[in-house]
């Protein structure tokens, strides 16, 4: 289907209905239950599921494919969501126009920041593009926003305020980012017994985003494009022997992938129309390449699950207090409880990172696949469980 | 007709001569052997060939066409293939995949942005694969990880990457290193082949003198950067010259 081959195809269509239903099934504990904090099922987390997908997707086009690891992929994030912003302060809150700038826009930024660093491989790629990164931090934060020429207004972030252009805007037009007159910010509450779930406009507008870079990710990997640049993580000398230009192919992928962040980007503009520089910063770069090495690199499925497993815990861990602690432990004798809260303490609130960095030890030294390869090895253990089940049955017929 | 003339070629590295006025001209369709001692120049001489190094002086010519200056890529579209002296494949691909991609270079050229299209649907460049692989008896291997092979396997593959481009000129760099005798007979048995019957010139630099001596019509014996002679196997045998600066060596 669609060009797939049969298990690309059953891939694609599990991401889909994932995607479709992931309101309910990231809301699994009824509203009043004390574990509804650990529901996911609200706009605001969901739609960073979506986003960080795509923006870790089309950096594994690069990492994954290549090898070539970019620490400055943030700048193309930070890059699209100004560019989104800007179309929305001078011509309209429409999100396809801002969507299609962000695109273009970080796709220059990449050609100019790609052709510069692919003149290095390895540590030295790594670092160049740490260092444009940083300095396209510095230049959005600083630089390019003093009065006579403010582009990206700096500290506080650029944002849309009342006497702002916007040329095409209408009274009739919500007041947000909208795709057509239906705003982004509109949202459908379902309730079902004690449950109640949401769904959100922005959510499904990025949903969908993110299951078409998916599509096209699937095709880019089974083309001869994608080997191309799978040759060139395996022996990128051979290549060049081979009558291949790497060099072409390298800027093409790194294009690819930044004009993948870039999309984020702007998408991240669309579920709340500001842009910061703090998306630029070298932090906001390393984060994907957590996200990407935790759900396997290389795979397609990886990046976004390791997307949605580093936002959950970001997200979710961080709101864990001392409070909730007691109320898990309240059915100890007093001692013990005030000592096991003393022991969880550092692992959650704003210790949730540190939970995270050895969850991520563990992950890379025991499954240096990912997730994914946590998944495979489950599924091999479970078939082989199931094998000797049938085994065994036979051998009662048999035997009977 | 001369395809490879390498006139008047010097290369230095800091104060070592590497190659100093090296003369070479290969005849379309023979084997030409480069034989000569350890750090006579050869490798370099080859790297010089296929755009690795840039002579400091000297002229390159294939076909007529300088190759000085051009990048490797470059001048594998013009025609020349190169085996290296450790087997070059790409271990994380498949057998098969390892011989589409030398189809895709003969057939799209350095550069194309096929991302869009579908692996499953290069029918024709697969049978040629398919037909090649056949050829070095590697068919029942076409699915497994280039990695996993054998070194021979290894060895025969990168010859079939080379072969399905329909290369002009082949360089080989000591094909049958650390091989065991079977499989340098093997291997000389297919150079043959592949000589008279798809009709490649070839090039080769080894030390086994069995093998150049089954398989090279012309050799030329370098020795400190210069080429000491020039001429047919059974003259080299016979030459006081190359027994003292190179054959002496092995006879004491």
């Amino acid at each position: 289907m669609l060009g797939l081959n049969k298990n690309d195809t059953t891939l694609f269509v599990v991401i889909i209905i994932l995607t479709i239903l992931a309101p309910f099934l990231l809301n699994p504990f009824p509203t009043e239950s004390t574990l509804a904090q650990f529901n996911a099922g609200y706009p605001d987390l969901m739609e960073k599921f979506v986003v960080f997908g795509i923006f870790a997707i089309g950096f594994n086009i690069l990492f994954g494919l290549t090898g070539y690891l970019s620490f400055g992929h943030a700048a193309f994030l930070g890059v699209g969501s100004y560019s989104a912003v800007w179309i929305y302060k001078l011509f309209t809150y429409n999100v396809i126009p801002a969507l299609i700038l962000a695109v273009i826009v970080s796709g220059i930024f990449a050609i100019l920041i790609g052709y510069v660093s692919l003149r290095r491989s390895g540590i030295y790629f790594s670092i160049l593009t740490l260092a444009f990164a940083q300095m396209s931090f510095a230049l959005a934060y600083s630089v390019l926003s003093n009065p006579k020429f403010n582009l990206t207004n700096g500290e506080t972030g650029l944002q849309i305020y009342a006497n702002d252009l916007q040329l095409f805007h209408r009274e009739s037009l919500p007041n947000f980012p909208h795709i057509f007159g239906l705003s982004m910010g509109s949202t459908y509450k379902l309730g079902v017994g004690p449950w109640e779930f949401q769904f959100n406009v922005a959510y499904y507008f990025c949903a969908l985003m993110m299951i078409a870079s998916f599509y096209f990710a699937i095709r880019l990997f089974r083309s001869p494009f994608g080997m191309m640049l799978r040759a060139i993580k395996s022996n990128q000398q051979r290549l060049n022997y081979t009558g291949l230009n790497s060099r072409p192919y390298m800027l093409a992928a790194f294009v690819v992938s930044g004009m993948y962040a870039g999309l984020a980007g702007g998408l991240l503009a669309v579920t709340d129309p500001l842009a910061g520089a703090e998306r630029m910063q070298w932090t906001a770069s390393g984060e994907v390449v957590l996200m990407t090495i935790l759900g396997g690199t290389g795979t397609l499925i990886g990046p976004v699950l390791g997307a949605g497993f580093i936002k959950y815990f970001e997200n979710i861990f961080s709101k864990i207090n001392d409070q909730v602690l007691h109320q898990w432990f309240t059915f100890l004798p007093d001692g013990i409880e005030d000592f096991l809260v003393a022991i969880v303490h550092p692992f959650i609130g704003k210790g949730w990172h540190l939970t995270l960095g050895i969850l991520f030890m563990l992950v890379v030294i025991f499954l240096p696949g990912g997730l994914v390869e946590g998944g495979q090895r489950i599924a091999r253990i479970a078939r082989r469980l199931m094998n000797r089940d049938k085994a065994a049955d036979a051998a009662n017929v048999s035997a009977e | 007709m001369a395809i490879l003339e390498v006139k008047g070629v010097n290369k230095r590295f800091g104060g070592l001569a590497a190659l100093s006025d090296v003369n070479l001209t290969v005849q379309e369709s023979t084997v030409h052997a480069i034989i000569g001692p350890n750090g006579a120049g050869k490798s370099t001489l080859l790297n010089c060939l296929v755009g690795k190094l840039m002579p400091d002086s000297g002229s390159v010519m294939f076909d007529n066409r300088s190759v000085l200056g051009r990048k490797p890529h470059e001048i594998n579209q013009m025609g020349i293939s190169r085996v290296f002296q450790t087997p070059e494949i790409f271990g994380d691909l498949t057998v098969l995949e390892n011989i589409m991609i030398p189809c895709f270079a003969k057939r799209d050229g350095a550069f194309r942005m096929h991302a869009f299209e579908q692996f499953a649907n290069e029918a024709e460049l697969i049978d040629k694969s398919d037909a090649i692989l056949a050829d070095v008896s590697m068919a029942d291997q076409r699915d497994a990880h280039a990695a996993s092979l054998s070194r021979g396997d290894k060895r025969r593959l990168e010859m079939a990457m080379c072969l399905v481009q329909e290369p002009r000129l082949l360089l080989l760099d000591e094909p049958t290193a650390g091989m065991a005798r079977a499989d340098t007979n093997n291997t000389i048995d297919l150079l043959k082949e592949i000589n008279s019957k798809r009709d490649i010139t070839m090039v080769i630099i080894e030390h086994d003198m069995h093998v150049v001596f089954s398989l090279a019509e012309r050799i030329t014996v370098l020795a400190q950067g210069t080429p000491l002679v020039e001429d047919t196997p059974d003259n080299i045998k016979g030459n006081p010259k190359v027994q003292e600066a190179y054959l002496g060596e092995s006879q004491i």
